[in-house]
């Protein structure tokens, strides 16, 4: 069983501290749910889950081994969905999707897995459109038909549920359980309620010390 | 290798589907040279002495001309996030978006190159090595040349600030370029200066895309 744990967090955003001694601990098949108001680091926290982000101090590990140590590797075993889509407009959904698909398995079989996930998020009919001709919810889904394309152990979504209608919101819903039931993390940030069981919350204004700007509603 | 691969021919696969983007390369290129017969004169000889050096001049500025979106498209819509987060390493990607680079704009460069020579009348015994020279000096605009586009992402008026980053740089590169063809039209051996063209790009290959990762990794932070 492998576990994603953080310890003792720091996060320094532009000399002001974001969050500070925040420990987390994520087991196969784990939910974990970020809230907290704007810019109380949910995204700051998921960057540095995903290792774009160093954490000022801290360790995060994988089964024990700190991530930093082989990026590559811990590359290889996350998706990230951040708030760009990351959808080129002169190539189609399908090669969108297929080529972050080949990047992580060896360009095998990348096609046909790029279209299952397409249909997956309802978009399969759009599988030759170019990116340019997608409306924002669109592009979302292609997105996120990108995670399910190839195979990750720990999802990193934040905020995933930004421009997508409540149909989609309910097949997202329905992978991440998949996901978990296949023995997947996820570590969701969010604004809107979610249908997921059994998962940790994360509340970010418990962990949060404010040194500048904002103000806390204590 | 086949993360390379797929990233090389993801790049192309934009570069060819944008086609009008590096064919301005070409013609920004192309109008450099025919610039010069304007300004200088139409006088055969002055010509024929300063054409290595227009040509290389021009090449310079226009492979500069492109590597502003090297990587800034990608920093834009999220993707060099994701190919950071990928399980190859973003030395190789870099790598492999030099080569896309130079394979769309160094090497229509060189094509044109030899019909620019004949509009300037450079003496035809240059012509080989002018395309050597070239062979050998335009990966290491790239590669030079990425570093300062990855320094200048997320800064506005970037495309400025690149030229000032990165023209000093290129300078090695010119001198050598326009003096191994010099050399051959002046009757001279020019095989120290392709050795260190050679050299350039042996020292490049290895150093530019490692400085231009820690670039990306910046940039993305």
């Amino acid at each position: 069983m492998s576990v994603f744990s953080g310890k003792n967090l720091i996060c320094v955003r532009g000399e002001r501290t974001v969050f500070a001694g925040l420990d987390f601990s994520l087991e196969a098949g784990g939910a974990l749910v970020l809230i907290g108001h704007n810019g109380s680091g949910k995204s700051s926290l998921l960057r540095l889950m995903s290792g774009l982000l160093k954490p000022a101090s801290g360790t995060l590990s994988w089964d024990g081994e700190e991530t930093g140590e082989d990026p590559e590797a811990h590359g290889g075993r996350l998706h990230y969905v951040g708030h760009h889509d990351a959808v080129k407009p002169v190539l189609s959904v399908v090669e969108n999707v297929s080529f972050w698909a080949s990047l992580r398995n060896g360009g095998a079989a990348a096609n046909e897995a790029a279209r299952a996930a397409l249909d997956a998020f309802g978009i399969g009919h759009l599988c030759d459109v170019p990116g340019r001709f997608l409306s924002a919810g669109q592009k979302r889904r292609v997105n996120l038909a990108r995670i399910l394309a190839a195979p990750a152990p720990l999802w990193l979504l934040d905020e995933p549920t930004t421009a997508l209608d409540r149909q989609t919101i309910a097949a997202l819903e329905a992978t991440i359980a998949r996901h978990r039931t296949g023995g997947g993390m996820v570590v969701i940030s969010t604004h809107s309620d979610m249908e997921l069981d059994a998962f940790q919350v994360l509340d970010l204004a418990d962990y949060t010390v404010r040194q500048t700007g904002l103000e806390q509603a204590s | 290798m086949s993360g390379f691969m797929s990233i090389l021919k993801r790049d192309l696969h934009l570069a060819i589907r944008q086609g009008m983007d590096n064919m301005m390369v070409v013609m920004f290129f192309v109008l450099a040279v025919v610039l010069f017969p304007f300004g200088v004169g139409p006088e055969p000889n002055i010509l024929a002495r300063i054409a290595a050096g227009v040509i290389w001049v021009a090449a310079l500025l226009a492979s500069m001309l492109s590597l502003e979106r090297l990587f800034q498209t990608d920093y834009e819509d999220g993707s060099l996030e994701l190919l950071t987060l990928s399980p190859i390493a973003l030395e190789v990607i870099v790598l492999a978006k030099i080569t896309a680079h130079w394979l769309t704009t160094g090497l229509p460069l060189i094509v044109a190159a030899p019909l620019l020579a004949v509009l300037l009348n450079m003496n035809t015994e240059g012509f080989p090595m002018l395309i050597l020279a070239l062979v050998l000096g335009t990966p290491s605009l790239s590669l030079i040349g990425a570093v300062g586009a990855a320094l200048i992402l997320g800064s506005r008026r970037g495309g400025v600030l690149l030229a000032l980053l990165i023209l000093p740089l290129y300078i090695p590169v010119l001198i050598f370029g326009v003096s191994a063809v010099d050399a051959v039209i002046g009757g001279f051996e020019s095989k120290a200066q392709l050795l260190i063209l050679s050299a350039f790009l042996m020292g490049a290959l290895p150093l530019c895309p490692w400085a231009a990762a820690a670039g990306v990794r910046q940039a993305i932070e």
